[in-house]
């Protein structure tokens, strides 16, 4: 089919223009990554001293370093990261999917109106949220924990939005309807029958979401003092700024960045064969 | 939906309410109670007795529009939103004309590496904006950067990445950098969601690639690209990360760069929670009203039918 083939003369040749320009937008996402991949390899004395893509002599030398750095602290960042991205989407998941659900299949009063309410949580700048999130998480005395980074992620309004979109689009209203004729109760007809039908809509968002607090910066900057509790992003931050007064600590920090994007690219390269983009373009349509 | 038979539908009137718990329960406390508490705080202040000390010397009182008046007269906040504007202009058109490129570019006929070009450009998507800003930070670092070094090789002047107008354009990029692969994504979707007769008869009428791209492509996913838009305004206006992470690698980023730098800075630093509160309302009214403006002025050039 992509084959450049000989039956409409002219037309189909083979587009080098638009493969070379993509090519090229393929590089340039790529550099930043390659390089870091590669300065990764350098010792600290190389790492200034050599050419920026000339790979070093360094890599497990700088991995054993970032272990031990603080008794292993780095790694402790990592499973926090883990934790938060993971328990967080895991819940906001769940939160998404009962209230897409209810918002996709019942007519009630007021739906729309939650349903917008709900939506208007998307266009709420961070800052306006999360500096009254800490001051009232500090006068429960939540402040530094690590409910107070995972707490007010939970709520997705996307999520929710996502998951309202696939349960109307994948839920036919008359398997609900099959459901309640055999007896079942709501939670019953939600848990056995609708959910099995929106569990790709709602890797997705769990997908949306982990991607979403891993990356988050601003929340466990402004609620996190002790760096036991730092995720990845909070904790590299923090190396790079002791980094300015200590350049050694630089390799530190970009091997610290290389291990920190692996499980994510790795991720992504996994789950993007399962994602559903058509979601995407559903969600833009309406 | 709406005549659901009585018998056995046990339920089903509060059924919605019940599920609708977990999330109403999450929205009062994480959004509508910080909000208003954020608007409370703005028309507050401290006052300090005496000399501030011991118990009861600082207590809060009404301020009034005083936080708001500050506020708007506070030279380092129009600052940093004229450089916010600045940036923004670069960034959202730039990122959004690459990423409906690359969209139609994949969208041609016969395409090689189709695959491995889109999943390259999308993968920025999945990187930390802290660890993307720490990543191009290293490559803008004057020992580091293989771009100056090219430069200096090529016997041309090396610019200070870090400084000046550059240091717009090394913000910029890495911004761009992140999310042209997510909105690519987003306008690709649509794009194939186009049916093929619509480009066959094109076709037949003896429309090139481009003449299609241009007259039948790109009016068809306008309302995805408004959408990219309208969320792209939103992001950038709020940028936080990327500077705060440059800002260790350079003199030249002060602390209130970005409006919301410099909440934060009066929040956490100068301890004066009123007026970052009421700096926060600020923003987050300019972040809504030119968000909401954009889209008005879009929807009322293109219509699109409801798809529920």
């Amino acid at each position: 089919m992509s084959t450049p083939s000989l039956t409409a003369p002219g037309r189909r040749r083979l587009p080098l223009v638009p493969t070379a320009a993509l090519l090229l937008g393929a590089l340039y996402c790529l550099l930043p990554v390659v390089w870091v991949l590669v300065a990764s390899t350098k010792s600290g004395s190389e790492l200034f001293s050599t050419f920026t893509f000339l790979p070093g002599s360094g890599f497990t030398d700088n991995v054993a370093d970032l272990t031990e750095y603080r008794d292993g602290v780095y790694w402790r960042w990592m499973a926090n990261s883990a934790f938060y991205a993971g328990a967080g989407a895991l819940l906001s998941t769940a939160v998404s999917a009962v209230s897409g659900y209810a918002l996709a299949v019942y007519r009630f009063r007021g739906r729309e109106t939650v349903f917008n309410i709900l939506l208007a949580g998307v266009l709420m700048p961070p800052v306006i949220l999360a500096v009254p999130q800490y001051l009232l998480l500090a006068q429960a005395d939540m402040t530094d924990s690590y409910l107070s980074v995972l707490l007010p992620l939970i709520l997705s309004p996307y999520g929710v939005y996502l998951a309202r979109i696939y349960a109307s689009a994948a839920v036919p209203a008359d398997v609900i309807e099959a459901g309640r004729m055999d007896g079942g109760g709501e939670w019953r007809i939600f848990r056995t029958i609708a959910l099995p039908m929106m569990l790709p809509g709602l890797v997705t968002v769990f997908l949306f979401q982990f991607v979403a607090v891993w990356n988050n910066f601003l929340l466990p900057y402004i609620m996190l003092g002790d760096d036991e509790k730092f995720p990845v992003t909070l904790g590299l931050y923090t190396l790079l700024q002791q980094g300015s007064n200590t350049p050694a600590l630089y390799t530190l920090v970009i091997t610290g960045a290389l291990l920190a994007i692996i499980p994510l690219i790795a991720l992504f390269l996994v789950i993007q064969r399962f994602w559903s983009l058509d979601l995407l373009s559903g969600a833009v349509k309406s | 939906m709406t005549r659901t038979p009585r018998r056995k539908a046990y339920g089903v009137k509060s059924a919605p309410y019940v599920f609708l718990v977990p999330a109403t329960l999450l929205f009062l406390l994480f959004f509508a109670l910080p909000i208003g508490y954020a608007v409370y705080l703005s028309f507050r202040r401290t006052e300090v007795a005496g000399l501030g000390l011991g118990k009861g010397a600082r207590q809060e009182i009404w301020a009034g529009v005083a936080n708001y008046a500050d506020a708007l007269s506070d030279s380092e906040l129009l600052d940093g939103a004229l450089r916010i504007l600045g940036y923004g202009a670069i960034v959202v058109p730039v990122m959004l004309g690459l990423a409906l490129l690359f969209a139609l570019l994949l969208d041609t006929d016969g395409l090689r590496a189709r695959g491995f070009s889109r999943l390259a450009i999308f993968l920025p998507y999945a990187i930390p904006g802290v660890i993307a800003a720490l990543m191009w930070g290293f490559l803008y670092l004057p020992d580091v950067s293989p771009f100056l070094y090219l430069l200096d090789a090529a016997g041309l002047p090396r610019p200070d990445l870090l400084d000046g107008g550059p240091l717009y354009l090394s913000l910029a990029n890495i911004a761009v950098w992140g999310g042209t692969g997510f909105n690519m994504i987003v306008i690709y979707t649509s794009l194939r969601a186009i049916p093929a007769e619509v480009f066959e008869a094109a076709r037949i009428d003896g429309c090139s690639q481009l003449q299609i791209a241009l007259r039948i492509k790109i009016p068809m996913v306008a309302p995805s690209l408004i959408l990219t838009f309208f969320f792209s305004i939103i992001a950038t206006l709020q940028v936080f990360s990327e500077p705060t992470t440059l800002k260790p690698l350079t003199n030249s980023l002060s602390t209130t760069w970005s409006p919301l730098m410099k909440v934060y800075q009066d929040a956490f630093v100068n301890n004066d929670i009123h007026a970052a509160a009421a700096q926060a309302v600020i923003i987050a009214l300019a972040t809504l009203a030119l968000s909401f403006g954009f889209l008005k002025a879009a929807n009322s050039r293109t219509k699109q039918g409801d798809s529920r």
